[in-house]
C-alpha cells in the first residue's frame, strides 16, 4: 500500500473534492468554547491552532502554537449525532373519515464524510452500528443515514488526560476500516501523511495527484500514536472487567457515587455510544392528525424506567449501576463487544467530575460481593 | 369526533404576576385554535365576560398567601372538573414564599408604612398543598408551547408530554455547549425540572432554576461544582432562594446552606 503526502495548504482542496463529489463534510469546528462536529464547507471552519485542557468536569479550548488542525481531542459533540439523530419524526398519522392514515416520515438520502475521526470515533460507530443496525434491533433510520459514508480518519496525536483509550484497544491509532487516514506532522513544513485504506480512498488521492510520502515522513507518522499513547495515563483493566463487575453488583462504592451522581444525564447524552431513547406521541389540537416523535433519552432519567406504578430503577443508585454495568459488563452479552470505548468524555463533562474509571476500578477489584448498607 | 360542545375553560389566579395567564394570550398563532376548540368561560385577564360554573378546565395561576384565597380556592375546586396549577406560584409557593423562611411581621414592617392594613398568612404555599391538583405544569413563567400542550393534551384525552428531566438533557440534545464545564459557569441546570427549552445556556448563561427542581434534583451533589466555580455557601443558597425557593428539594439546600439568621434572600 502506498502512502501519500497532503500539504496543509492543500487540505482545503481535500474538502472542496468531497463536497464535488456531493458529500456533506462533517468535521470539527470551534463552537462556543468546544470544538464540536458539524457540517464544514472549508478548512477555515476547522479548529487551526486550537488544542484542549480537559480533565473531570472541566474543558477549555486553548490555542496552540504549531497551528495543528487537528490538534485536540474528544470533545463534547460525537457522530452519534449525524446518524443518531437527537429528534425526530417517525411518522404522521391522518384521520380521513373512518380510517386512519399513517405516513411515514422518510430519511432524506445524504452522503456524509466524516473528517478527523479518531479512533474512539470509528470503535464507537462500530459499537452503534452492532446495535443499531444487528439483525435483532434494527433501525431503519439509522441504517439509511449511515448507508453512504466516507471515513476520513486521524491518527491521534494529543489525546487528553481523560482519554484512555489505549487500553481499550481503541486508539490513538485509528483502526480500520477507514477509506483515508491522516496524520498530521507539523514540525518543518505542515503536512498530512495519507493512508487509502478503500478504492474511494485511492481516487480521491489520484484526483488530487498526490506525491507519494518520503520514508522518514512514513517513520516520523507512525511514530505519532505511539507517542500518544505514552502520554496517556488513564487506564481501565478492560481484561475480566465485565465479569468482576457482574459479581459486585452490591458493592457499596454505588451507594457512595450516588451521593456524588446529580442523575443529570450528562454523561449518557456525550457518550458516542449511548442509544437511548424515548417514543412520544402529539395530537394537533384539534384531533385530526397526530405525530410520533423519538427523542434521546437517558437511564438517568427516572421517566424513563417508569412503568404502571413507579421507575424500574428508583434510585440514583440504581440508575448509576445500570448505566456504568450496561456499558462495561452487560455490553458484552447482549452486543459481543464493550459498550466503552475509552474516549473520556463522560468523565470531562459529568460537572462534578465523576470518572467511570475510578469507579469501575473500585467496584471491580472488591474480591467477593460486598453487601450494601 | 370530538363531541360538538366546547368544554369550558376557566383562568382564576391568586398570588401571582400574572406572567403565566399572560402566556396564553401570548400564544398568538395557536391563540385563535384554543379560542375555537374551548369556551372561554372566566378568564377576566381576557375578557369581563363570565359564564357560570362548573367548568371541564380550569387554570389557577398563583399561590396561596391570604386566608380568603385559601377560601377562594376550595369553591374554584369545587366548580372544576380538572384543574391544573400553571406556574412556580401555583406549583411552588413562588418568589413570594421566601416568606417562609423569614419573619412575616418583620417584613411587614420595613416595606409597607401601615402594616396593620395588611391580612396575610405566614406563608405562601402551592395549591397542592390546600387541594387536589391534576396537573402542576411549571415554570416562572411556564413556556407557551407547554401551556399549549397541556391544553392540547387535556382537549384530546391523552396524558400531557411534559419530562420532569433534567435541563442538561435539553441542552445534550440541542447541542449546546455545557457552560459550567466548558465556560466555568455555575448552572442549576443539573437540577432543574426541564421546560425552558434549555433557555439560557443557549445564550451562554447559566440557569436560574425557574422550573424549580428536576425529578431526580440532588442539590447537595452540585455543592461541590459551584464552590470550585467559586460560589461561597452564602452565594450557592441564594441561588436556590428565588422563584422555587420553597419546592421542597430546593428548601432544604437553601436552609442547610444560608447563613443562620433570616432567610437566604
Ligand atoms: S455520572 Fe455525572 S454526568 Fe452522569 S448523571 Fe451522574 S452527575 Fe450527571
Ligand atoms: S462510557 Fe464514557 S469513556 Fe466510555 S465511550 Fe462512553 S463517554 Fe466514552
Amino acid at each position: 500500500m502506498d502512502i501519500w503526502s497532503l500539504p496543509r495548504s492543500r487540505l482545503g482542496e481535500l474538502i472542496a473534492l468531497l463536497r464535488a463529489r456531493g458529500y456533506d463534510v462533517v468535521g470539527p469546528t470551534p463552537r462556543d468554547g468546544a470544538i464540536v462536529y458539524d457540517s464544514i464547507e472549508s478548512d477555515a471552519e476547522l479548529p487551526v491552532g486550537l488544542g484542549d485542557e480537559q480533565s473531570p468536569g472541566q474543558y477549555r479550548v486553548v490555542p496552540r502554537d504549531d497551528g495543528a488542525v487537528f490538534g485536540f481531542a474528544a470533545g463534547p459533540g460525537s457522530f452519534k449525532r449525524a446518524f443518531h439523530v437527537p429528534e425526530e419524526r417517525l411518522y404522521r398519522v391522518q384521520r380521513e373519515g373512518k380510517t386512519l392514515r399513517f405516513v411515514p416520515e422518510p430519511v432524506a438520502p445524504r452522503k456524509v464524510a466524516l473528517l478527523g475521526a479518531r479512533g474512539c470515533d470509528l470503535s464507537a460507530l462500530r459499537v452503534l452500528d452492532r446495535v443499531l443496525e444487528g439483525d435483532r434491533y434494527r433501525d431503519e433510520r439509522y441504517a439509511a443515514r449511515r448507508s453512504e459514508v466516507l471515513l476520513i480518519a486521524v491518527h491521534c496525536g494529543s489525546p487528553s488526560s481523560t482519554c484512555f483509550c489505549s487500553s481499550m484497544g481503541t486508539g490513538p491509532r485509528a483502526g480500520g476500516p477507514w477509506d483515508l487516514a491522516l496524520t498530521e506532522l507539523t514540525s518543518g513544513e505542515h503536512r498530512f501523511v495519507v493512508e487509502t485504506g478503500s478504492p474511494i480512498g485511492l481516487a480521491l488521492v489520484r484526483e488530487l495527484g498526490l506525491l507519494t510520502a518520503s520514508t522518514l515522513d512514513k517513520i516520523h507518522a507512525a511514530k505519532v500514536p505511539v507517542v500518544a499513547a505514552q502520554r496517556i495515563t488513564r487506564r481501565l483493566e478492560a481484561d475480566g472487567l465485565g465479569a468482576r463487575l457482574a459479581k459486585n453488583l452490591d458493592h457499596p462504592r454505588f451507594a457512595q457515587v450516588a451521593e456524588r451522581c446529580l442523575a443529570c444525564a450528562n454523561c449518557t447524552q456525550v457518550c458516542p455510544t449511548c442509544f437511548c431513547t424515548t417514543i412520544e406521541d402529539f395530537t394537533d389540537l384539534d384531533g385530526a392528525g397526530a405525530e410520533r416523535r423519538r427523542r434521546w433519552d437517558s437511564c438517568f432519567n427516572p421517566e424513563f424506567s417508569y412503568i404502571h406504578g413507579g421507575p424500574v430503577r428508583p434510585s440514583t443508585r440504581a440508575r448509576y449501576r445500570q448505566w456504568m454495568t450496561h456499558k462495561l459488563s452487560s455490553w458484552h452479552e447482549q452486543f459481543g463487544s464493550s459498550g466503552c470505548v475509552g474516549c473520556g468524555r463522560c468523565i470531562t463533562w459529568c460537572p462534578v467530575g465523576i470518572d467511570i474509571t475510578e469507579e469501575a476500578r473500585a467496584i471491580a477489584s472488591a474480591g467477593t460481593s460486598e453487601k450494601a448498607t | 369526533m370530538r363531541t360538538p360542545k366546547k368544554p369550558k375553560l376557566a383562568v382564576f389566579k391568586l398570588a401571582s404576576c400574572d406572567g403565566c395567564q399572560l402566556s396564553l394570550l401570548d400564544c398568538e398563532d395557536e391563540l385563535l385554535a384554543v379560542a375555537g376548540a374551548v369556551e372561554i368561560a372566566y378568564f377576566l385577564e381576557a375578557s369581563s365576560r363570565i359564564v357560570k360554573a362548573p367548568y371541564d378546565l380550569t387554570l389557577v395561576e398563583g399561590s396561596i398567601t391570604t386566608a380568603h384565597d385559601a377560601e377562594r380556592l376550595q369553591q374554584i375546586r369545587k366548580m372544576s372538573k380538572k384543574l391544573i396549577t400553571i406556574g412556580a406560584c401555583a406549583t411552588a409557593g413562588g418568589i413570594q414564599a421566601l416568606r417562609n423562611f423569614a419573619d412575616v411581621a418583620e417584613y411587614a414592617r420595613v416595606v409597607y408604612a401601615r402594616p396593620e392594613y395588611l391580612s396575610t398568612l405566614a406563608t405562601s404555599t402551592a395549591v397542592a398543598a390546600h387541594v387536589p391538583v391534576d396537573f402542576e405544569l411549571r415554570g416562572c413563567p411556564v413556556s407557551k408551547a407547554q401551556l399549549l400542550e397541556v391544553l392540547n393534551a387535556f382537549l384530546n384525552g391523552r396524558p400531557p408530554r411534559i419530562g420532569s428531566h433534567s435541563v442538561c438533557l435539553d441542552c445534550k440534545r440541542k447541542g449546546t455547549v455545557c457552560v459550567m464545564v466548558a465556560h466555568g459557569t455555575p448552572c442549576l441546570g443539573p437540577v432543574t425540572h426541564s421546560g425552558c427549552d434549555a433557555l439560557c445556556p443557549s445564550y451562554t448563561r447559566g440557569c436560574f432554576g425557574c422550573f424549580g427542581p428536576s425529578a431526580s434534583a440532588h442539590p447537595s451533589a452540585l455543592r461541590p461544582a459551584l464552590t470550585r466555580l467559586g460560589k461561597t455557601d452564602a452565594e450557592v443558597a441564594r441561588l436556590y432562594a428565588t422563584f422555587n425557593a420553597a419546592a421542597p428539594t430546593f428548601a432544604a439546600e437553601h436552609q442547610a446552606l444560608a447563613p443562620k439568621k433570616g432567610p437566604a434572600a
